[in-house]
């Protein structure tokens, strides 16, 4: 970490204009690549009246900096600021630097206070045009400390951002409202190790809201993760190292009540949320919003049993099997591979990625196969045996587990026969998979026999997905299953 | 005349030296050294930059009574003793000033109460290194994006505890024999058992329960180094409170472990417990970590060995008791505020390292016998290692060097103080430098430094009237650095604009403590920067980091302000 990428050493610019005046709730440009540090957005919106309050950006002082502490500010509140003259002592992750202001005026408020950090994009103090403006300023400054700072950092280069279930978390703006936790136990005290402490506070989670795991009742940087719902924990490896994806896909069940809480039972105790787990339930309820229907169908798994036992000496995995055979199938059905995102509009997707719901000690997170369509089944499972080792080291990168365009679930594992998924935001459709179980059919000719067969149920928006294509896409997966010769090509 | 003599000495004896280095290898050189005390100050004397104008200082600075020790032929000793020299502690520093005294023709006796080596090569400096060497490439084989940008794929970097303990350990008995070898292959005695001084010219030597030997030397060097520092009201168990000592067995890799003291000592196991998967605490009593450097450089140090790493810290804080693990209960630190003494929380984890600092081992020494009381357990000496008795006079014939006297508590220091004395009794004046002698902590990456700190320079420049420069390079400039992706780093040094004196050299970077010598030789022989900007330096090196630093300094020459370098 400390010795880090120099891919854009500046060392002679020691300093770096940045600042902007305050119109939408920044809208950070995709970061990267742009060695221009600052962005003036004018504010051309409302050009009547209105005071000329500008915002003083957290600049990205490099290309790997997400975020930035103060170091110090140069200028205290109320002085009076000329264009170029340093504002502010920015430390990024390679070096301090002084950040001037592109703009006349008075520094009217400070928002993020020395010492403090925060990401890159996000405001970090207030210029003011005139005295006047000075309160109005100070007012808006106090109501956006009050919303927190709402910027996610940008999702590095993600193709397609669409969220996954409980996964694209990173900076879900759940900061404990539930503050008075009904936590029983007196006066609880916090025992957080140093790097626990350092990620709570780059994930904005109040610390005191997790409950420690660790020994001696300690907050562990595990139980932070899993608070913030962005890597899996690793403890459980055995689990995720499983061959098979591992169980799990919708939401684990949540009282999803909305309405006024019915009265507790007597003797009841009350755990809140963690982060993750309230993440989780915002989803599902997000998913109320878009019209489902599912389709199920039987699909006789004989020929891809038998074309498993074959390859699994080679490392290949059901998991890549299945997710083949999905992607191959998208492949020829795209509507089913898109997602609606305005309700206006389909947003066909020119990849296939397909995400695989793996459920980790009461998380739930999405290592995403991408371009499963593309690669070969060798490569594949190859690909997610090292997604899987990534999550078990979480290690995943945010578009490792937030670009999926369809959710392949399986719980066949468990002797579960058939079941229902629930559609993850941002995407067109999942696939629930059951137990392959052998059943007594009868052919045509009236002959009976055993053959294995599973049920896929596929949960689809029926905004963008009707029944015919479902069922047209269900044929297709059917038949690349029950002829799976094509999945080895 | 005895200037010819000195000059034809020191270049005869450089040659036999660089013989003997064949022998032994050891990470402790001090052949640079000896030179360094024929300047009597770095600072404020360029006039005396010129090799002869140094002697001036010298003539007639001492009688030529001693001399005869060096007259007398190898290995006998003068008339009446037993040995020309006993040397009590076979540590680094009295290891440098029995090779030095051999090369002088002195019959030299080293007394070992523990074990040859002292705490540099078995319990410090060696197998610190050996387990640094280690988190090094643990960092490297970690680091998945410098892996990325170089191209390189490593599937998953792991350890084994006991082989990494194994390393330290081979470490230290390998060095521990050559240094052994090194001393018998010269006709060094080698004499076990705790020493004591029973009288100026005479010593006891002896191991518990057998019978006691008493020698008689001419000139006796005191050199028993020192122990760690634990302070009171912390219970060390060896377990899970526990010195550096018990650090470099490597016995546990704790889950969470906290570290008294920010210093060199703090700041290295730091690096390795972090690199092994530890979590960190720092507790300092000083408001600031790493409090000895220049701040600067530990602010850029913060920002990539601390901030980054699973380290957090308390500064400003006493640890007013620790207590070990036991009952099943983690390790409880009580800490107070270092000012108000308030009460702080108290902090919890599995396990804590005292690195506060080292306190000099001089009990049982029979100070008494010499009449010579320890300040704070330091023996006192004057600039010539001479020790002071309790009414300020000095010992005649009696010596201390090294962690003993508190002057500069490092290894390579003790030993050019064992030379520095060696080249005094064998007739020729000799001070050492001590603003000369390079200093290193070997984080990654590492830090060096010579000379003095920039506040300490602005200081001695307000009260002597001088005026003070800083130049600075980074690695990110430099091509070798930026080969290895390793571009965070900072060279920075502090000198006279007037003169162009080198004040003081500090370098954060890839490979800073092998990049430093070539700041403190300049230092310890007198070269300015407006000469030495001219040496070349091979391209493309990390050394190019200096050659910028000197180029970027600015001298302006005879027009200085100040008219007269002050001789100090």
């Amino acid at each position: 970490m400390a010795s880090s990428l120099l891919s854009k050493p500046t060392p002679n610019s020691k300093t770096i204009s940045f600042s902007s005046s305050l119109a939408t709730p920044l809208p950070w440009p995709t970061k990267g690549s742009a060695s221009i540090k600052f962005h003036i957005r004018p504010r051309r919106r409302n050009p009547s009246v209105q005071a000329k309050i500008r915002e003083i950006f957290m600049p990205a002082l490099s290309s790997t900096m997400t975020e930035g502490k103060i170091v110090s500010w140069i200028k205290s509140e109320g002085d009076v600021l000329s264009k170029g003259e340093s504002v502010v002592v920015v430390e990024s992750d390679k070096a301090d630097m002084d950040v001037e202001t592109f703009y006349d005026g008075i520094l009217a408020a400070i928002v993020v206070g020395e010492g403090e950090t925060a990401p890159v994009g996000a405001p970090i103090g207030l210029l003011a045009e005139t005295e006047e403006e000075i309160a109005e300023a100070k007012a808006k400054a106090a109501s956006s400390s009050n919303t927190a700072p709402s910027t996610p950092p940008p999702a590095p280069s993600s193709p397609s951002p669409a969220p996954v279930p409980a996964a694209a978390t990173v900076s879900s703006p759940t900061p404990a409202k539930v503050a008075s936790l009904p936590v029983s136990d007196g006066p609880r005290k916090i025992v957080a190790t140093p790097f626990a402490k350092k990620l709570a506070k780059q994930h904005k989670i109040d610390i005191e809201s997790i409950f420690g795991t660790g020994s001696f009742g300690r907050i562990t940087p595990v139980d932070v993760e899993a608070a913030a719902g962005i890597t899996p924990k690793s403890s459980t490896s055995n689990v995720v190292s499983a061959n098979v994806a591992s169980p799990a896909a919708s939401a684990p069940p949540k009282a999803a009540s909305a309405a006024t809480p019915p009265p507790s039972i007597p003797g009841s105790t009350v755990v809140p949320f963690t982060t993750m787990q309230a993440a989780v339930s915002k989803n599902m309820l997000e998913s109320l919003s878009v019209p489902t229907f599912r389709v199920g169908y039987p699909v006789s798994t004989d020929a891809l049993d038998s074309l498993y036992e074959k390859v699994k000496p080679k490392g290949v995995t059901m998991t890549a099997l299945l997710a083949k055979a999905a992607a191959m199938a998208l492949a020829q059905h795209p509507v089913v591979n898109a997602s609606c995102k305005d309700g206006k509009s389909f947003t066909f997707n020119s990849n296939i990625n397909i995400a695989v719901a793996v459920a980790i000690n009461g998380g739930l997170i999405t290592p995403v196969l991408q371009d499963a369509d593309k690669l070969d089944l060798y490569l594949l499972s190859e690909k997610w045996k090292e997604l899987v080792d990534k999550a078990r080291a979480k290690q995943l990168q945010p578009h490792e587990y937030n670009s999926g365009t369809f959710t392949l679930s399986n719980l066949g594992m468990f002797g579960v026969d058939r079941f229902d998924a629930i559609l993850p935001p941002g995407q067109g459709a999942i696939m629930a998979v059951g137990a392959s179980k052998p059943t007594v059919v009868a052919d045509g000719d009236g002959f009976f026999s055993v053959k294995s067969k599973m049920l896929v149920n596929v949960t689809a928006d029926h905004r963008i997905v009707y029944g015919a294509d479902l069922a047209a896409f269900l044929k297709t997966f059917a038949n690349i299953v029950e002829n799976p010769e094509s999945l080895t090509l | 005349m005895q200037a010819s003599i000195s000059l034809s000495a020191a270049s005869h004896s450089s040659i036999v030296r660089s013989d003997r280095t064949v022998e032994f290898i050891s990470n402790i050189k001090p052949v640079n050294l000896r030179f360094c005390g024929l300047r009597r100050e770095a600072l404020g004397s360029y006039a005396l930059k010129r090799p002869g104008s140094r002697l001036v200082s010298l003539l007639g600075r001492r009688s030529l009574t001693e001399v005869s020790a060096s007259l007398s032929s190898n290995g006998v000793s003068s008339k009446g003793f037993d040995y020309d020299l006993v040397i009590i502690g076979a540590g680094v520093g009295g290891h440098g000033a029995a090779l030095h005294a051999v090369e002088k023709g002195m019959k030299t006796a080293i007394i070992e109460g523990d074990v040859v080596g002292g705490t540099c090569v078995n319990r410090g400096c060696v197998p610190s290194k050996a387990l640094l060497a280690v988190s090094g490439r643990m960092r490297e084989f970690q680091n998945e994006q410098h892996l990325k940008a170089l191209g390189l794929q490593v599937s998953s970097a792991g350890y084994d505890r006991q082989g990494v303990a194994n390393h330290a350990n081979d470490l230290a008995s390998k060095i521990r024999n050559n240094l052994t070898n090194s001393m018998k292959a010269i006709g060094v005695d080698i004499l076990t058992g705790v020493g004591t001084v029973l009288g100026p010219q005479k010593v006891k030597y002896g191991k518990v329960g057998f019978s006691d030997n008493v020698i008689t030397a001419k000139n006796i060097i005191i050199a028993t180094g020192s122990v760690p520092f634990v302070p009171k009201g912390i219970e060390v168990d060896g377990k899970t409170v526990i010195t550096s000592d018990h650090a470099l067995k490597l016995e546990s890799v704790p889950d969470w472990i906290a570290i008294v003291g920010s210093g060199y000592i703090g700041l290295e196991f730091s690096d390795v417990y972090t690199a092994l998967g530890s979590e960190v605490t720092f507790i300092e009593a000083l408001d600031q970590l790493m409090p000895g450097f220049d701040p600067e450089i530990g602010k850029l140090a913060q920002r990539v060995l601390i901030n980054p790493r699973k380290i957090d810290y308390h500064t400003g804080v006493f640890a007013s008791k620790i207590t070990p693990a036991k009952d099943g209960k983690p390790v409880t630190i009580e800490l107070i505020d270092a000012k108000t003494k308030e009460p702080k929380p108290t902090l919890e984890v599995d396990a804590a390292l005292i690195a506060t600092g080292r306190a000099p081992f001089t009990k049982g020494l029979g100070l008494e016998n010499i009449n010579v009381e320890t300040q704070r357990g330091f023996i006192p000496v004057d600039e010539r290692m001479r020790v002071i008795d309790k009414n300020g006079n000095l010992v005649p014939h009696v010596y201390c060097i090294g962690d003993a006297n508190g002057k500069m508590m490092l290894a390579h220091a003790a030993s050019a103080q064992g030379i520095s004395v060696i080249e005094q009794v064998s007739g020729k004046d000799h001070v050492l430098n001590h603003l000369s002698i390079p200093a290193a902590c070997f984080t990654h990456p590492e830090i060096s430094m010579v000379g003095l700190t920039e506040p300490q320079a602005r200081e001695k420049g307000e009260q002597e009237g001088f005026e003070v420069s800083v130049a600075k390079t980074s690695f990110k400039a430099n091509t070798k650095a930026l080969a290895e992706n390793e571009g965070e780093g900072l060279a920075k040094m502090i000198y006279r604009p007037d003169t162009g004196e080198i004040l003081g050299v500090h370098i954060f970077g890839l490979h800073a403590a092998d990049l430093i010598h070539e700041a403190s030789n300049a230092i310890a022989l007198g070269t300015c920067i407006q000469d030495i900007k001219f040496a070349v330096h091979a391209h493309p090196t990390l050394s190019e980091v200096l050659d910028e630093l000197f180029k970027s300094a600015k001298v302006c020459g005879v027009t200085s302000p100040v008219k007269e370098p002050v001789a100090v």
